[in-house]
C-alpha cells in the first residue's frame, strides 16, 4: 500500500506532543513516554496521551500501528503476552500502575475490558457470566448472595441487557446472540465496578443494528465511566468519542477533540489517513 | 455440451463408488462390535438369573453359583484405581496444558507416552515388585494401584489435549476479569473442557475395569465375597479368564455371562457417570 511520503517521520513525533491540549476534562489515565515491546520489537514507540476522565476516547488508525497493543498497557494485559513488557509510565490516576506496589490482578478489577469477539463463558450461565468478576467473599451468606444479585442486575441494566435475559439468568450465555453476547461481556466488565472500560473493536464481528445499541450504550455509560475505545471504523470514532488520539506505525501521531481532529487536523498524516488515502 | 454431460456423470459415479466404499468400511468397523456383543448376548443372557448376581461360585464342577463376589470386587478395585487415578491424571494433565511448556513439562510428557504404550503386563509385575512382595501378600489395594498406573498417562494426555481445546480469549477475558491465573485456569477454562475430561476418565475406566494381565500379579483373584482392600480380592476380569480356561462346561457358561456383566457394568457406569456431571447449562449436540 502505498503511503504518502510525508506519512513516515524520519523522527519520531516529539514526546511532548501535548495532546493534553484541548482535551476537556482532567485527565484519567496519562501515559509518559509509553513504549510497548514484544521481544526486542517495538510495537508502541514513546506514546504521551491523556485520557480524559468520564468521557470516549477513541484509539484510530490502520492495522498493525499499535493501537491494540497500547489499549492492552492500560491494564496491564500486554504483558501476559509471549515475550510483552514495556517501559515509560501509565498513571491511573496520579499513581504509575507498573510500580512495584501494584497487583495487576487487582489493577484489573479497576480496569475493565472488553474484546473484539464476544467472550461469554460457555459452561457457565448468564448470571454466573456477569459474576464472574465478583470477589468471592462470604459465599454462603445471604447478605453476600444479595449483594451479588444486586451487582448483577445493577451491572445488566447499566449493559442494557436486563430485560432481555432477566426471565432466563440460569440458561447458557451461548443461547444469546452476538450482540447480547457482546453486552453480556460489557456488563461482566462492569459488574466489579471499574473506573475505566477498555473496548478493543467491540463491534468489529456486530451486525449494524446490534452496533447501534453499543454506540448508545457507550454514549450513556461515559457519565459514570473512562471510555478508551479502539475502532477501525472511522464514523464511529467520530460518533461515539469526546477525543480521538491517531496512531500510525506504533506512534502517536495526533490527539485532540474529536471534532478538532476530524475537521482541522494538524498533521498532514492524519489529513491523509482520514481522507483515505491510506490505511 | 455433451463433455458436460459426460464430466458430470463420471462425477456421480465416483462419488457413488466412493459413498460405498466409505459404507462398506464403516460397516467393517461396527461389525466387529456387533458381533461381539451379538455373541456375548447370545451365549451369556441365558446364563443370567438373580442367583448369578447374588450368589458366590459353587464348588468347582457343580452347576450353579454366582459371582457377586467378582462384581464387588470389580467396583472395588476399579473404585480404587479411579480415586487414585482420576485426581492424579487430571491434575498431571492440567499441569501439562497449563504450564507444562517446559523442560519438566517434555519429561512428563515423554514418560506419559511411554507408559501409555507399556504392555499392562509389565505394570502388573512392577507394582508387585514394589507393593505386594513388601506387604507380604496380593491385595485389591495393589490391583487399582496397578490399575491407576494404567490410567494416569491416559487421563493426563486427554487432558491435557481437552483444555489446550480451549480458546485462549477465554483466558484472555478472565484475566481481563481481574482473575488469578489460577482462578482464571480452574473456573474458566478447566470448566469449560469439564466435558472433555470427563469422558477422557470415563474412556479410561472403561479400559482398566477390562484389564486382567496386570491384576494376576496383584489383585490375584479370590473364590470368596471380601470388601477388605488389603486382602485378594476377584474380578470380573479374572473370573472370566479363569473360567474361561477351566475344563468345565459350566465355567464356561458362567464365562460368558460374566463378560456379559462387564460389558453391562462398564455401560452402567459410564452413563451414570455422565449424567451425574450434566452441565445445566450444556446444550444439547
Amino acid at each position: 500500500m502505498p503511503v504518502p511520503a510525508d506519512a513516515r517521520p524520519a523522527a519520531p513525533p516529539a514526546p511532548s506532543a501535548s495532546p493534553a491540549a484541548g482535551v476537556p476534562g482532567r485527565p484519567c489515565i496519562e501515559t509518559v513516554r509509553l513504549t510497548a515491546l514484544y521481544g526486542r520489537h517495538a510495537a508502541v514507540r514513546d506514546v504521551s496521551l491523556a485520557v480524559p476522565a468520564r468521557a470516549v476516547t477513541a484509539l484510530i488508525g490502520p492495522s498493525g500501528c499499535g493501537k491494540t497493543t497500547f489499549l492492552r498497557c492500560l491494564n496491564r494485559m500486554h504483558e501476559l503476552a509471549e515475550g510483552g513488557w514495556v517501559t515509560g509510565r501509565v498513571l491511573l490516576d496520579g499513581e504509575d500502575i507498573y510500580g512495584p506496589a501494584v497487583d495487576p490482578v487487582a489493577l484489573r478489577r479497576r480496569v475493565g475490558m472488553v474484546f473484539q469477539r464476544p467472550t461469554p463463558f460457555p459452561a457457565m450461565s448468564v448470571y454466573d457470566n456477569v459474576a464472574a468478576g465478583l470477589r468471592r467473599d462470604g459465599r454462603g451468606g445471604r447478605a453476600a448472595r444479595a449483594a451479588r444479585d444486586a451487582a448483577v442486575e445493577r451491572a445488566l441494566r447499566q449493559a442494557a441487557l436486563w430485560d432481555e435475559v432477566k426471565d432466563r439468568l440460569d440458561k447458557s450465555a451461548l443461547d444469546l446472540s452476538g450482540g447480547q453476547q457482546q453486552r453480556l461481556c460489557i456488563a461482566r466488565a462492569l459488574a466489579p465496578e471499574p473506573d475505566v472500560l477498555l473496548l478493543d473493536e467491540p463491534t468489529a464481528s456486530l451486525d449494524p443494528t446490534a452496533t447501534q445499541r453499543i454506540e448508545e450504550l457507550l454514549v450513556e455509560l461515559k457519565a459514570r465511566y473512562t471510555i478508551v475505545i479502539v475502532t477501525h471504523n472511522l464514523q464511529q470514532a467520530a460518533r461515539v468519542s469526546d477525543v480521538t488520539a491517531f496512531f500510525y506505525l506504533g506512534e502517536l501521531v495526533e490527539a485532540d477533540r474529536t471534532e478538532r481532529l476530524f475537521t482541522a487536523p494538524a498533521k498532514a498524516q492524519t489529513e491523509a489517513y482520514l481522507t483515505g488515502r491510506f490505511g | 455440451m455433451s463433455g458436460g454431460r459426460l464430466r458430470r456423470l463420471r462425477r456421480r459415479l465416483v462419488s457413488g463408488a466412493m459413498t460405498g466404499v466409505v459404507a462398506l468400511c464403516a460397516l467393517v468397523a461396527v461389525a466387529a462390535l456387533l458381533g461381539i456383543l451379538g455373541d456375548l448376548a447370545a451365549k451369556g443372557a441365558s446364563s443370567l438369573d438373580w442367583n448369578f448376581f447374588v450368589k458366590t461360585p459353587a464348588p468347582a464342577g457343580q452347576p450353579g453359583g454366582g459371582v457377586a463376589h467378582a462384581i464387588a470386587g470389580t467396583l472395588i478395585v476399579v473404585g480404587l484405581a479411579a480415586a487414585l487415578g482420576v485426581p492424579a491424571g487430571v491434575a498431571s494433565g492440567l499441569y501439562l496444558a497449563e504450564y507444562g511448556g517446559g523442560r519438566l513439562g517434555w519429561l512428563v510428557r515423554f514418560v506419559a507416552d511411554v507408559l501409555n504404550g507399556t504392555p499392562s503386563i509389565v505394570v502388573g509385575i512392577f507394582v508387585w515388585t514394589w507393593l505386594v512382595r513388601p506387604m507380604g501378600h496380593f491385595s485389591a489395594l495393589a490391583g487399582g494401584a496397578a490399575l491407576a498406573v494404567l490410567m494416569i498417562p491416559m487421563i493426563a494426555r486427554t487432558t491435557e489435549e481437552m483444555v489446550r481445546l480451549v480458546p485462549h480469549s477465554l483466558r484472555e477475558a478472565a484475566l481481563a476479569l481481574g482473575m488469578t491465573r489460577r482462578c482464571a485456569s480452574l473456573r474458566v477454562v478447566a470448566r469449560t473442557a469439564l466435558p472433555g475430561i470427563v469422558t477422557g476418565c470415563l474412556v479410561a475406566v472403561a479400559r482398566i475395569a477390562g484389564e486382567t494381565a496386570p491384576l494376576l500379579f496383584t489383585a490375584l483373584g479370590n473364590l470368596n465375597f471380601t470388601t477388605d482392600v488389603t486382602q485378594p480380592m476377584e474380578t470380573l476380569s479374572l473370573q472370566i479368564f479363569q473360567y474361561a480356561t477351566g475344563p468345565f462346561e459350566e465355567w464356561h457358561r458362567l464365562a460368558w455371562a460374566a463378560a456379559l456383566t462387564l460389558l453391562g457394568l462398564v455401560l452402567v457406569l459410564s452413563l451414570a457417570a455422565r449424567w451425574a456431571l450434566r452441565s445445566p447449562h450444556a446444550r444439547p449436540r
